[in-house]
């Protein structure tokens, strides 16, 4: 696995320095937006990515509360991290889109303040697993996420639904988009979902050995003299 | 034209403040460990 991680890193690079390339120079300019329009292609593969992020950290959070199992744990909490950060990608090139097209930076429009209200529930997850030093965290954390992952379809079907400022979905609902576009967006959306399995999966990695050593540390203290506790406390604090 | 700009960098910004949270996370592990290691030969 170890071998296979730095090739699969390479692969992903090559393919997200191709989707730029297709995104800046091949994808066709939008008549109306004009060039600001190739924001698009990082802004809804990112959106994408999250909500399938967002989408397996429930699944887990369901597995955990049904068999308790460190390993579901353990992906909830890395799916949750990464989806916030491609969720805070979205956050941030939607306002940065919307500024020269609508004239604001934005707008509490019923899409983008439930993508808020998604961004917040999943940081308050966060904050909960980072702060709670309870034994229950993992179980209110995947409570939490169960909950969260219900506002995922409503922002989704938002602009179906609801007459909203933000465009329509390009792919199912009543947009349209241009083969090309569609094309060089299929490509960035694949970019971004092999660089979000590949963070995930290091981040997984990363929480295993964290657990492992806490463990190990929590062991030690309680093999421990009582007089010589002090260092191991030290220890875990600097860490 | 620097708006899109702008949203590029801003993307990578965030990944590359993210990558190097999780660097720092493996740097303060590995320091971790080697700390325990050396404590457990002296011992």
């Amino acid at each position: 696995m170890k071998r296979v991680f730095p090739i699969l890193a390479v692969l992903t690079a090559a393919l997200l320095s191709y989707a730029l390339y297709e995104a800046l120079i091949v994808a066709p300019t939008e008549q109306t937006m004009g060039d600001v329009q190739r924001i698009f292609y990082y802004h809804v593969p990112s959106a994408w990515t999250a909500f399938i992020l967002f989408s397996i950290n429930f699944v887990a959070s369901v597995v955990y509360l049904i068999r308790r199992s460190n390993k579901a744990d353990i992906v909830a909490l890395v799916t949750a991290e990464v989806g916030v950060v491609f969720c805070t990608v979205v956050l941030v090139t939607g306002p940065i889109w919307a500024r020269p097209v609508w004239g604001i930076w934005w707008t509490w429009d019923l899409r983008l303040t439930l993508t808020l209200v998604l961004w917040l529930i999943y940081v308050s997850y966060l904050v909960l697993r980072r702060f709670s030093s309870s034994g229950q965290t993992p179980l209110l954390a995947a409570v939490l996420a169960i909950f969260g992952a219900l506002d995922v379809p409503l922002v989704y079907f938002s602009i179906w639904f609801f007459r909203t400022q933000h465009p329509q979905p390009v792919i199912g609902g009543g947009g349209s988009i241009d083969p090309r576009m569609l094309h060089v967006l299929l490509i960035n959306w694949l970019a971004f979902s092999c660089f979000a399995g590949l963070v995930c999966w290091s981040r997984y990695r990363l929480e295993v050995l964290r657990r492992e050593v806490d463990e190990t540390l929590a062991l030690e203290a309680l093999l421990e003299p009582r007089g010589s506790q002090s260092r191991t406390s030290q220890t875990r604090r600097a860490g | 034209m620097s708006y899109l700009y702008a949203a590029y960098i801003a993307t990578w910004a965030i990944h590359v403040a993210y990558l190097g949270t999780l660097l720092r996370g493996y740097i303060r592990l590995r320091n971790e460990i080697a700390e325990f290691n050396a404590r457990d030969q002296k011992q």
